[in-house]
């Protein structure tokens, strides 16, 4: 047991020394990915709380990444704030907006859950697509002005790898927390926690408000690595591409999310440079996925790795 | 305002509602019998947009061209929703809401693009013919004679539904697999035969819907990503797999979008999801006794 906790200590610490090292080998462009790769995996890994270790059909989790890109961008445009102000109010008012959803969603189960997170979260990016003092509709904003420490690449790069290492080690002590095993109890057997006396509607609730808090903060990263914002993050195709991402890595690994957004960022930008029919090849892939790796590539590892051990006799 | 404005705008939103029942009946019937969450049902109305174009082009957008076009887009999607449940949709059946989702969905990425190189980019539009151009006067309001034609093959399409659903052997079948499907089972019924007819319907259906639309919008790729969601908040507005609540919910939505562009034209596309969001929250359950 302790060998294994340093064996994988010792890789997360050559994994993070790898990542610190990039900027110095790979071009701009590759550093600019991998950025937007870690706003994603941010993102992805924020949806699978109420997903995977809720249970609950979120169908909708961009629009909490989109309110709280826009938080930023009005607030670095419309407002003299200054910057730390924008950065501290956007996941917050991710989270007020997804607790206001959230609240309404939690007394609901199942596919109707999934259909008023999709009605609720259209709303708000109608809102956003027609509120044009505010918003500057359907053009969104562009040139959002950042401190001048972050205008580089490079530190934009190891701004959003530093917080997604702090974001996802404090998600993942949320996933192991009391709470977080209760929040698992509440996914496998709704009406045995209710009886026992867990109070399954705040504990969804508080899953997806972390969740949209969370999603908030990726979309500060958002605006960082882009300058811009535009209505589309909040539109129900994006989020259904995070569901894939989801999908992808795996629901049940805690790293899959991440490991899925990863995946579909890259393959995004290589088919992008061969063809224009990316999402032909997205759907081709979600297809073959849904069919033969329905837990997805961690899962499946993670699987295997399981049979293999219990095979071995070593349990 | 005057009553001839609100008379007309509660006209339009009528025949526009009609459009939406037509294209949600059909995906309610596919979500109260295969317990589908389908996607890609959006997708069928476009292509039943696309194909009626192409087959009023071929015949020089003249009036033969319509009439034949609203006959074979539907039957056409028919043929397309036949393949997608033979060929994919009858292996996801016992699995999960997200899986079967994300299945639907990922047709809705492929079509999507296929329908890119098969047509193009470029905005198309189809000629209403020459029967149901114009508008006729009805108390000093002006009523497009096109929506009025809506207004007729919505019931049509209802009352065919009706008489399907509950007179027919076939049509008991499907509302006995929706109400318990273990039951069909055990009385020796081939429940893989109601599922692949019920998902051909419910495509014949949004293709209908489609080349009824045709005539009055601009077509274009995307006029699936707006339409599914609609149909999606209708159905569980009206109760999933409920044709009757469909049909309720499709009337509400079409009369409050068409008053929301004539009293706040500026946030009118806000509306729906107002009214689907309340709904939700006031009835939760649906308007309607559910299928599930």
């Amino acid at each position: 047991m302790s060998t294994n906790n340093l064996k994988s200590m010792g890789l997360a610490v050559v994994g993070t020394l790898i990542l610190l090292m990039i900027p110095s080998i790979l071009t701009q462009y590759y550093v600019y990915l991998l950025a937007t790769i870690f706003t994603t995996a941010l993102l992805a890994t924020s949806l699978n709380l109420v997903l995977g270790y809720g249970g609950l059909l979120h169908l909708h989790h961009g629009v909490f990444f989109g309110v709280g890109a826009y938080t930023v961008a009005i607030v670095m445009t419309k407002t003299t704030w200054p910057f730390a102000v924008a950065v501290l109010l956007a996941p917050l008012v991710a989270a007020l907006i997804a607790f206001v959803i959230g609240w309404f969603c939690v007394r609901l189960r199942g596919l109707y859950f999934g259909m008023l997170t999709l009605a609720l979260g259209q709303l708000v990016w109608a809102i956003v697509y027609r509120w044009n003092a505010l918003t500057d509709g359907d053009n969104g904003i562009h040139a959002v002005p950042v401190p001048e420490f972050l205008t580089s690449v490079n530190s934009v790069y190891y701004t959003t790898l530093m917080v997604l290492i702090v974001s996802l080690v404090i998600l993942y002590l949320i996933t192991k927390s009391p709470f977080g095993l209760t929040l698992l109890a509440t996914r496998d057997n709704p009406v045995r926690s209710e009886s026992v006396g867990i109070n399954v509607k705040r504990h969804r609730l508080t899953a997806f408000v972390i969740a949209g808090f969370f999603a908030g903060i990726a979309g500060v990263l958002f605006v960082l690595v882009e300058r811009s914002v535009a209505p589309s993050l909040l539109f129900w195709n994006k989020s259904a591409e995070i569901l894939i991402m989801c999908l992808m890595g795996g629901l049940t690994a805690f790293m899959g999310p991440a490991l899925g957004a990863a995946i579909l960022v890259f393959l995004s930008m290589i088919v992008g440079l061969y063809t224009e029919y990316w999402l032909l090849v997205l759907g081709l892939l979600l297809l073959i996925l849904v069919l033969f790796l329905p837990q997805g590539i961690l899962g499946y590892l993670m699987d295997n790795f399981r049979k293999n051990r219990s095979m071995r006799g070593e349990n | 305002m005057h009553f001839a404005t609100l008379a007309s705008q509660l006209f339009i939103g009528l025949s526009r509602g009609m459009i939406f029942f037509i294209v949600s009946a059909g995906l309610t019937l596919i979500f109260g019998v295969l317990r589908i969450t389908n996607f890609a049902h959006g997708v069928l109305y476009m292509l039943g947009a696309f194909i009626a174009f192409s087959i009023s082009t071929l015949f020089g957008q003249g009036p033969y061209g319509f009439w034949l076009a609203l006959l074979v887009a539907p039957i056409a999607v028919m043929l397309i929703s036949l393949v997608i449940e033979r060929g994919l949709l009858r292996f996801i059946y016992n699995r999960d809401h997200l899986l079967q989702m994300l299945l639907t969905y990922s047709l809705v990425l492929i079509a999507g693009d296929l329908v890119k190189i098969i047509w193009g980019t470029e905005f198309k539009s189809m000629d209403i013919p020459g029967v149901l151009r114009g508008s006729f006067d009805l108390w000093g309001a002006s009523l497009p004679l096109y929506n009025v034609f809506l207004l007729i093959v919505g019931p049509v399409v209802a009352l065919g539904l009706w008489l399907f659903l509950s007179k027919t052997h076939l049509g008991k079948i499907c509302r006995a697999t929706a109400t318990d499907r273990e039951m069909v089972d055990i009385l020796g019924i081939n429940s893989t035969r109601v599922f692949a007819m019920v998902f051909a319907l419910g495509g014949w259906l949004a293709g209908l819907g489609g080349a009824l639309i045709a005539p009055t919008t601009t077509i274009s790729m995307g006029m699936d990503a707006n339409i599914i969601i609609y149909a999606f908040l209708i159905v569980v507005i009206g109760g999933l797999g409920n044709v009757w609540g469909a049909l309720i919910s499709s009337i509400i939505m079409g009369i409050g979008e068409a008053f929301g562009i004539l009293f706040i034209p500026g946030i009118a596309i806000i509306i729906p999801y107002i009214i689907a969001g309340v709904l939700l929250i006031v009835k939760p359950s649906g308007l309607l006794k559910s299928a599930w």
